[in-house]
């Protein structure tokens, strides 16, 4: 008996072991990647890191947007598969400088975020993950001010994992 | 090996519209392996498109963008047969940059 319970526990303490060092693995490659990514000097990680849909655009922006009927938001009624929604926004406003797709209920609220210079239309088709069902928000920056539009699409099958 | 871009440019008299397609993981980090253990975020964070010496399109993307990107804009000014240079920068600074004939 008691060698048994003995056998026992040095199994156990073994698999124990055994989780402890995936889990450090798993630790020690997230701060590397993080690390690199600050080295990118225009990369908006600090929008990228924000876990709501207001706290992104401020990050963002360092403004809010208001609703635009100008801004044509096109994401499906239901997706079927939330790793690949189709996702595209065109609007009718004029000196587009940027254009921005966030999910609102991700981990990261902030998807896409787009460059548009002068002389490129401004009109943007991706692809997005969503978790779940959610508001899918677009955000138009024109003439130094920001406009959006949301559609509620909903999700069968979350694309974030788990 | 083969680009890991592949981009259709076709001009229609004064734009050009633009579809991109990149393989990539696009790993958002929330995601568990066969091992149970979370397979680490690796994703593009920037997608730059450039014609004649200017950025035309600049894409800052996060990990909640699919695997195998596709995006698709439209731009002013190229002709056919100009060239249009397609780059992009992952966040564990890999690279990859591709020439496209706009047809």
């Amino acid at each position: 008996m008691i060698t048994a319970d003995d056998r026992f526990s040095a199994t156990r303490r073994l698999i124990l072991k055994g989780v402890g060092s995936v889990a450090l693995v798993g630790l020690g490659n997230a701060p590397f990647s993080v690390a690199f990514a600050a080295a990118n000097d225009k990369y908006p990680e600090d929008a990228f890191k924000q876990k709501s849909d207001a706290d992104a655009i401020k990050s963002l922006y360092g403004k809010t947007a208001e609703a635009s009927d100008k801004v044509k938001l096109d994401a499906p009624e239901i997706a079927e598969n939330g790793a690949v929604v189709p996702i595209s926004v065109a609007t009718t406003l004029e000196n587009v400088t940027s254009i921005a797709f966030l999910v609102s209920e991700n981990p990261n609220a902030l998807a896409a975020s787009y460059v548009i210079p002068e002389g490129t239309l401004p009109s943007v088709a991706n692809r997005l993950k969503m978790q779940k069902t959610t508001n899918v928000i677009a955000i138009v920056e024109a003439g130094g001010k920001l406009y959006s539009a949301t559609k509620e699409v909903k999700v069968t099958v979350g694309g974030c994992g788990g | 090996m083969a680009s890991t871009i592949r981009v259709r440019a076709i001009s229609s008299g004064d734009t050009t519209e633009v579809q991109a397609l990149v393989q990539h993981p696009m790993d958002s980090g929330f995601v568990k392996g066969a091992q149970g253990a979370l397979i680490p975020a690796h994703f593009i964070q920037q997608l730059t498109f450039e014609y004649d010496g200017k950025t035309v399109f600049l894409a800052d993307w996060g990990p909640a963008v699919s695997k195998d990107p596709y995006v698709k804009f439209t731009f002013k000014g190229a002709k056919k047969g100009d060239d249009l240079k397609i780059s992009w920068v992952d966040n564990k600074g890999a690279t990859d940059a591709t020439t496209a004939k706009i047809q």
